[in-house]
């Protein structure tokens, strides 16, 4: 499986989670009040990079989330910056009152990391997959929410993060990914970046979804359907304007997300095109299910989140579209 | 600093304050407000170095009232430092005003947003953390109910206090005994908490949480020991201060009625005539200064 290879990009060479991790030690670097909160988890995380560097600002909190997020909330009360890292799923069903008293509803300048977002990690199987993450973040307020989908933007976005003032959380997985943006490209908090033009369809997806669409859409240009493909990065804040520009530009929309699609982020996606521009939409993701130990790429065809899966949506809305004439 | 009797009377007049509020505001916990009053007065009159000028003063003393729901004392007690005007306070949990039933950052004094029960612990320990990191020498100060210890958090939290050393954390357990539904030894025992806590590592002492004199005796010896987080086990009576409020259950939340009202402010008149008295004829005990 080389995610972005229909779409002509050269292999991953490395996974998600690493470059997390030395963009974690970028900003460490850069910036001496950032410091990082470990749930003993730093060697899957990938957290452990600043552990090696700065070992007096690293501070393994053991295995017990609701602390190391209230310690976390405290020491960002106190002017430090703290990257407070685990698997999504501990942080978010161990801790969410603390993330939602101490971070959110304190407004409180901390980030998290939530990591192993998605089926993708494969074979720990369910206990461990991060599928619920945008739709409990998502009832957090204050909540800036990030989704990087390549090295690059994983980059840019844990530097976004670690600069914006207030509480901010970003997904990272385990796949290794292609490389989609080069150094020209430009990201912000709240920018969906387009990746690929097309006026027939938009495919708005995110995190590992964002490769899987630009094959998608090659496979599809084969076809005579152009598909724009829009990397949506920023969950919250949704950049309203290209989603908006991208309905009225193509008048059929499909998202592809590596979650639950029940309070995903395709219905968001729906609720800004619902009240600005309604288009037949399609929606790629997780039926209401969870999946058994596997290897990814079994995980993604069984579960309906390949190319084929999203090219299918594509055609089934375009053909929509038509048949409103 | 206030001398033993001044505290007093600042009790009396703190407990008068909250009833009043409560009442106004139909809402409230009027026997957790009573029971900690105490240490809270001790605390912001006469231990902790932080006021309204210096509260955005990185060395500045921190407070953290995990038992978020008895809001009403710590209000009460900011606005007698001059964090915000007295006459706010009767807009307790109005609609519009920022007093709402649980601690937020938005009302000036408050450090951290609690309400949750099992959120202060981590959040003080890590300010706790943050003071060992930056090399500054203020403390922090956490009440806890006794009930919320219950909440899993706190141990968690109690683990990591002791392992990064935190002596400048000081941790209160408002040991009131009595929890919404009842007996904290009947609905999820406690005992023995004064060897649990020490088993946490915790430099443990227990003082009478409804005497002034002896809470200001335990925080003047504040560390306790090089090296362990600090844990006041604070002996104190839910409604304190009023005959039938106390160690009364039904008291948790309820307001009083204007004739429930009026007994408790005749009670409260009466001990301070009683204490006034006293003092004229003892004369007043003044303690040393905290170093």
């Amino acid at each position: 499986m080389q995610l972005g290879s229909k779409a002509g990009y050269a292999p991953a060479t490395m996974p998600l989670r690493n470059v997390f991790g030395e963009a974690l030690l970028d900003v460490a670097t850069d910036n001496p009040r950032v410091v990082v909160l470990d749930g003993d988890l730093g060697n899957s995380t990938m957290a452990e990079t600043v552990r090696k560097a700065y070992p007096e600002r690293f501070f393994n909190l053991g295995i017990a989330e609701s602390n190391l997020v209230g310690v976390g909330a405290g020491l960002a009360a106190c002017g430090l910056i703290p990257w407070i890292t685990s698997f999504s799923s501990f942080l978010l069903c161990n801790a969410y009152d603390q993330i939602r008293l101490a971070i959110a509803l304190s407004n409180i300048n901390a980030k998290v990391l939530g990591s192993h977002g998605g089926i993708t990690l494969g074979k720990d199987g369910p206990t461990q997959m991060g599928i619920e993450d945008f739709a409990l973040v998502g009832g957090l307020p204050t909540f800036t929410m990030l989704v990087p989908s390549d090295p690059v933007s994983m980059r840019a976005l844990v530097k976004l993060a670690t600069d914006h003032v207030g509480p901010v959380w970003l997904r990272s997985s385990r796949l290794p990914l292609p490389v989609i943006y080069d150094e020209e490209s430009t990201f912000k908090i709240g920018q969906a970046n387009i990746v690929r033009q097309g006026d027939d369809v938009a495919i708005i997806a995110c995190g590992i979804m964002t490769a899987i669409a630009l094959d998608a859409a090659a496979d599809l240009a084969a076809e005579g359907i152009e598909a724009r493909v829009i990397d949506l990065l920023s969950l919250r804040p949704l950049d309203v304007d290209t989603i908006v520009a991208a309905a009225r530009d193509t008048g059929a929309v499909v998202t592809a997300e590596e979650h639950l699609l029940t309070g995903g982020m395709g219905s968001n996606v729906a609720r800004v095109i619902a009240q600005h521009h309604p288009v037949p939409m399609r929606f790629v993701g997780l039926a209401d299910t969870y999946t058994e130990s596997a290897d990814p790429a079994d995980l993604l065809v069984k579960y309906h989140l390949t190319a084929d899966d999203i090219a299918a949506a594509a055609r089934d809305a375009v053909a929509a579209k038509r048949a409103q004439g | 600093m206030l001398t033993d009797l001044e505290l007093q009377l600042k009790s009396i007049e703190y407990r008068a304050t909250i009833l009043r509020i409560i009442k106004q505001a139909r809402a409230g916990h009027t026997g957790g407000d009573l029971s900690s009053i105490d240490i809270l007065n001790v605390l912001y009159n006469n231990v902790m170095q932080v006021s309204p000028a210096t509260f955005a003063d990185p060395n500045r003393d921190r407070y953290v009232q995990s038992k978020g729901h008895c809001v009403e004392a710590l209000y009460t007690v900011l606005a007698d430092q001059g964090y915000f005007p007295q006459e706010e306070l009767d807009t307790l949990c109005q609609y519009q005003s920022h007093f709402v039933g649980h601690p937020t950052r938005s009302v000036p004094g408050i450090e951290q947003n609690t309400g949750a029960l099992g959120h202060g612990l981590a959040v003080a320990g890590g300010m706790a953390l943050a003071a060992k990191l930056d090399g500054r020498s203020y403390r922090v100060f956490t009440l806890l109910g006794d009930g919320e210890l219950a909440e899993g958090s706190n141990w968690e939290a109690s683990l990591a206090a002791s392992h990064y050393r935190l002596d400048n954390l000081v941790v209160i357990v408002d040991r009131n005994r009595l929890q919404i539904s009842g007996n904290t030894e009947t609905v999820a025992p406690l005992e023995p908490l004064h060897e649990k806590f020490a088993a946490f590592g915790y430099a443990v002492r227990e003082v009478d949480g409804n005497d002034p004199a002896a809470l200001m005796d335990i925080f003047n010896r504040v560390p306790f020991e090089a090296g362990k987080p600090n844990l006041v086990l604070a002996n104190t009576v839910k409604g304190k201060g009023v005959s039938f409020m106390e160690n009364s259950v039904k008291w948790h939340h309820r307001v009083p009625t204007d004739e429930e009202y009026a007994t408790a402010m005749r009670e409260l008149d009466e001990a301070r005539a009683k204490l006034t008295a006293q003092a004229s004829e003892a004369g007043q005990r003044r303690y040393p200064v905290h170093a």
